[in-house]
């Protein structure tokens, strides 16, 4: 058995990121709240979690990709630069993106809404620190093989989309029933913070790996 | 980069959440100079009836130049911030937009450092505009889910066809034209949205050069002015249905869509009809896949001795209602109604939109009537009830009696002296003067908009119902 800390901050950081409104569960209550359904809150929740699920797949499978031509250093300084640069546009513009689906949104919409909302908040890259030492050896050599590593990728992925899934839900649940969308006024905190400082710290981590 | 930790305490979810917000202590107020001599200003008036200096100007921040002729005014950001799909709700309700309409300059006011005295920061001048917006002549200013959204009177040369821009809501970089596809759209005037439906609405004026002089007769009886609703997708931004008044109807103005967001309907002026001279109140609605409209309410024009009317209007020997503001409260409830021909400010109850009831009824000016303020009985007033402006609880409304310089005195020949006034709504409905509000506007600056601090009914757009 390989170390247990990459899996459980794979797990985590889903957990994390399920819990930022911008990731979705808000989206799902607002669909909700519209239709007058808690089974349009419900029937949001998988368009969404598959929209994340491919965002991160996406980042990961690069990743993959990039096993094949880089040695380890360079796989950790790749991710890194791509981290801290990622944290800094997140910090500089990422209010700045062009609103291309809102409250009439359907299936596929969510889908694409959630996916690209995950892409531009960097949520893929975050996992790369603990993603590298799952599917690769210090070096740079894939995990037993590119097999091996391709269905280790996959289940950090679904580790990954569940927890933020049940994370999504249990918040849509807990603002849909039983506290109201006033309550965002008082504990909407300002996730944009802890989120620019989380890439920053996956970064640094990789750029100042031994 | 402002960040706060939590968000703006003046956003709020839902409308029914707002409306709970408490009373204004401020209501900021532009007023222009008619003779384009003195810079045109920012007032601050004081709001807070417990206050020593309540119904007074505590401030007036000058604009850096002359002949802006400030009109209309808007919010950096709004409660539209906590909206699920473009959330940006730790950006601060900080800054004033307020552009001149006759300049195309676009002020930015910031609030923060001193609520009461708000200061410049900024300023955009038309050649930005222009160049990276192809408009000019600002108008209505919103805060939406992109940034800011500004509607504009005139293309980069002062012609048609007008349009909306956007603006970012913290750099105030102009982004560029909204529109990606406007069909057969051409005059602008206001807009607006159904944050709900993504549908955006806007209405029509004229292009530059059929107001800057003042209103052209001929146009009006040629029924050649903005008569027509145009329907946007808000996300794809593209024209989706225009829906024409026909020409008998002159002026669609103001558009005051339902703040809760499940709703598709909403509230229009129509300043003029040819036929009787009347104003007319429309209300749009969703009709299948298509929007329609409703004629609503009717105000008929009021015979007069044509010795008192201007020449504009002697033929007629009568004094049009002139409608060319009208206001909704933010539960949607009440409709308020400017008369700025006879000096009736009205108050319909709007509960059943297509069914509304005449509840409430105050004069003061009036083309015919000079009506003066209950604290000053002696005194006729000129000039009548035109931006009007309501809080967010509903039980205030604020509103200033000039138009637009050029129109002004086409209509009050004699000249405007500017005021502004308080009324109080009682929550089941009427309307009485608060005689301790009367703010005789210092000559020779006249108000137009009032916006009050922390947001009102026509500054807010909402994501929950």
């Amino acid at each position: 058995m390989r170390e247990l800390w990459p899996w459980l901050a794979i797990g985590g950081l889903g957990a994390f990121h399920g819990l930022n409104p911008a990731m979705g569960w808000l989206f799902a209550v607002a669909l909700g709240l519209h239709r007058g359904s808690g089974r349009v809150v419900a029937f949001a929740l998988l368009p969404i979690a598959l929209g994340h699920l491919a965002a991160v797949a996406g980042t990961l499978a690069v990743f993959l990709g990039l096993g094949l031509v880089l040695d380890g250093p360079w796989l950790r300084r790749v991710g890194g630069l791509l981290l801290v640069g990622w944290a800094f546009w997140h910090w500089r513009f990422g209010r700045r993106h062009r609103v291309r689906f809102g409250m009439t949104v359907g299936s596929l919409g969510l889908f694409a809404w959630s996916s690209l909302m995950a892409s531009a908040h960097g949520a893929g890259l975050m996992l790369i620190p603990a993603f590298l030492p799952i599917c690769f050896t210090p070096a740079g050599e894939f995990a037993s093989s590119f097999g091996t590593s391709v269905g280790l990728a996959l289940a950090a992925v679904l580790l990954h989309t569940g927890a933020m899934l049940a994370t999504t839900a249990l918040l849509a649940f807990v603002v849909y029933r039983l506290v109201g969308v006033a309550v965002l006024r008082q504990a909407w905190i300002n996730l944009d913070i802890p989120w620019t400082a989380a890439l920053v710290v996956s970064g640094s981590l990789l750029l100042l790996w031994p | 980069m402002a960040q706060s930790w939590r968000p703006d305490p003046s956003f709020y979810p839902a409308p029914r959440l707002a409306t709970k917000a408490p009373p204004e202590t401020l209501a900021y107020v532009v007023a222009f100079d008619p003779n384009r001599k003195l810079p045109d200003h920012l007032a601050v008036v004081d709001v807070d009836p417990n206050s020593a200096t309540y119904g007074q100007i505590v401030h007036r921040t000058a604009m850096t130049a002359v002949g802006d002729e400030l009109h209309h005014f808007g919010w950096n950001a709004c409660s539209s911030a906590l909206c699920p799909n473009a959330p940006h709700p730790h950006v601060e309700r900080r800054y004033l937009v307020v552009p001149g309409l006759r300049s195309s300059r676009i002020h930015i006011l910031d609030i923060k450092p001193d609520p009461a005295k708000p200061e410049v920061v900024k300023v955009i001048e038309p050649e930005e505009i222009a160049e990276r917006a192809g408009y000019s002549r600002p108008h209505t200013v919103h805060c939406g889910p992109e940034g800011i959204y500004v509607s504009a009177l005139g293309n980069g040369n002062g012609k048609g066809p007008g349009g909306v821009f956007l603006m970012d809501c913290e750099s105030f970089e102009v982004l560029g034209r909204w529109e990606l596809d406007r069909g057969p759209q051409y005059f602008a005037y206001d807009f607006w949205w159904h944050l709900g439906h993504d549908v955006m609405v806007t209405s029509e004026w004229g292009t530059p050069d059929m107001f800057e002089d003042g209103l052209i007769p001929e146009l009006i009886l040629g029924a050649k002015y903005g008569r027509r609703l145009h329907f946007w997708d808000l996300h794809k931004r593209r024209h989706l249905q225009e829906i024409d008044f026909g020409d008998k109807y002159q002026l669609v103005f103001e558009l005051r869509p339902a703040h809760d967001p499940t709703k598709a309907y909403g509230f229009v002026n129509c300043v003029l009809s040819l036929e009787d001279l009347s104003s007319s109140i429309w209300v749009w609605y969703r009709d299948g896949d298509r929007f329609a409209v409703r004629k609503v309410i009717t105000i008929p024009a009021e015979p007069a001795d044509p010795d008192r009317l201007p020449p504009v209007l002697k033929g007629f020997k009568a004094v049009p209602p002139l409608v060319t503001d009208i206001d909704l409260s933010v539960d949607d409830r009440f409709l308020y109604v400017s008369c700025w021909g006879t000096g009736d400010l009205l108050q319909y109850d709007v509960s059943d939109p297509f069914a509304p009831k005449l509840t409430g009824k105050v004069r003061i000016g009036g083309i015919v009537s000079r009506a003066p303020h209950p604290s000053r009985p002696d005194r006729p007033l000129n000039g009548g009830p035109q931006m009007v402006e309501v809080s967010r609880d509903g039980r205030r409304i604020y509103f200033t009696n000039s138009l637009y310089g050029a129109v002004d005195p086409q209509f009050y020949p004699d000249g405007i002296d500017g005021w502004m006034v308080k009324v109080e709504a009682d929550p089941r409905g009427g309307l009485r003067f608060d005689e301790r509000f009367f703010v005789e506007w210092p000559a020779p600056h006249r108000p137009h908009q009032v916006r009050l601090q922390g947001g009102d009914a026509s500054s807010d757009s909402y994501c929950y119902p």
